[in-house]
């Protein structure tokens, strides 16, 4: 039987969309699946060595909130200072409490599971960014690279 | 209750930690060897069924005892 093939593309850099990727090829690596994630643009703030991710109902009508908070909280105070940080301690605790991994712990079953890590070299540049902040193993390239890979894959997801 | 070689709590862990554990632990256990898995995942009994499909471990038994779900895989 030929080994299936998972490519990702994670595109997003807030605490809620961290998750999708790495739950996603954590999970394929078990099944045997070969699998590559490519971080583009906001993306990127996932291989971070210190993951400083943030949640926010600005602009996220179906996130759920405390007290049935997003059918009588009004909209323009979810912009007040404090709300995003309020909510993004409340989201890693209540993750905690119902045994949902941190990302850092994905992330590093990943790693252990070979799945490749590849940092585009594009959003690096243009954002300033210093490698040096980057978890060890990534892999730096760009969109042919990708393609490469993900010609071959079997399931192909943009995140 | 059958026989098993080697047992797994993954009590009050969440999807996908179960699987993953799983995985980890039948890589350490030999072809034919048996692994007990305990989890509290409602999700878990259609994950370990689809988990098996696919990477051809048999899953032997699975089923629910006191708010907990029980499986048992045998290594393929």
């Amino acid at each position: 039987m030929d080994q299936k093939k998972l490519a990702i593309i994670a595109t997003k850099g807030s605490l809620d969309w961290a998750y999708p990727p790495f739950i996603l090829a954590s999970t394929a690596s078990a099944l045997g699946y070969e699998t590559e994630i490519f971080f583009t643009f906001y993306g990127l703030q996932l291989l971070k060595k210190d993951l400083d991710l943030k949640v926010t109902p600005l602009g996220n009508p179906g996130m759920p909130m405390p007290m049935g908070m997003e059918k009588w909280f009004p909209t323009l105070l979810t912009a007040l200072p404090g709300m995003e940080a309020m909510m993004t301690s409340m989201m890693k605790k209540k993750m905690a409490s119902k045994g949902v991994a941190s990302l850092e712990e994905l992330r590093e079953l990943c790693q252990e599971a070979e799945v490749r890590l590849i940092a585009c070299q594009m959003t690096v540049d243009l954002f300033d960014m210093d490698s040096s902040a980057f978890i060890e193993g990534v892999e730096y390239a760009g969109a042919a690279r990708f393609f490469e890979f993900a010609g071959e894959s079997d399931i192909c997801l943009y995140i | 209750m059958a026989d098993f070689d080697e047992e797994l709590d993954a009590s009050g862990l969440n999807c996908p930690l179960p699987i993953l554990r799983a995985k980890k632990a039948l890589a350490g256990m030999d072809a034919g060897k048996v692994l007990h898995i305990i989890a509290t995942d409602p999700g878990s009994v259609k994950d370990f069924e689809a988990f098996a499909r696919q990477t051809g471990n048999e899953l032997m038994e699975s089923k629910e005892e006191g708010g907990k779900f029980l499986f048992l895989i045998k290594k393929a």
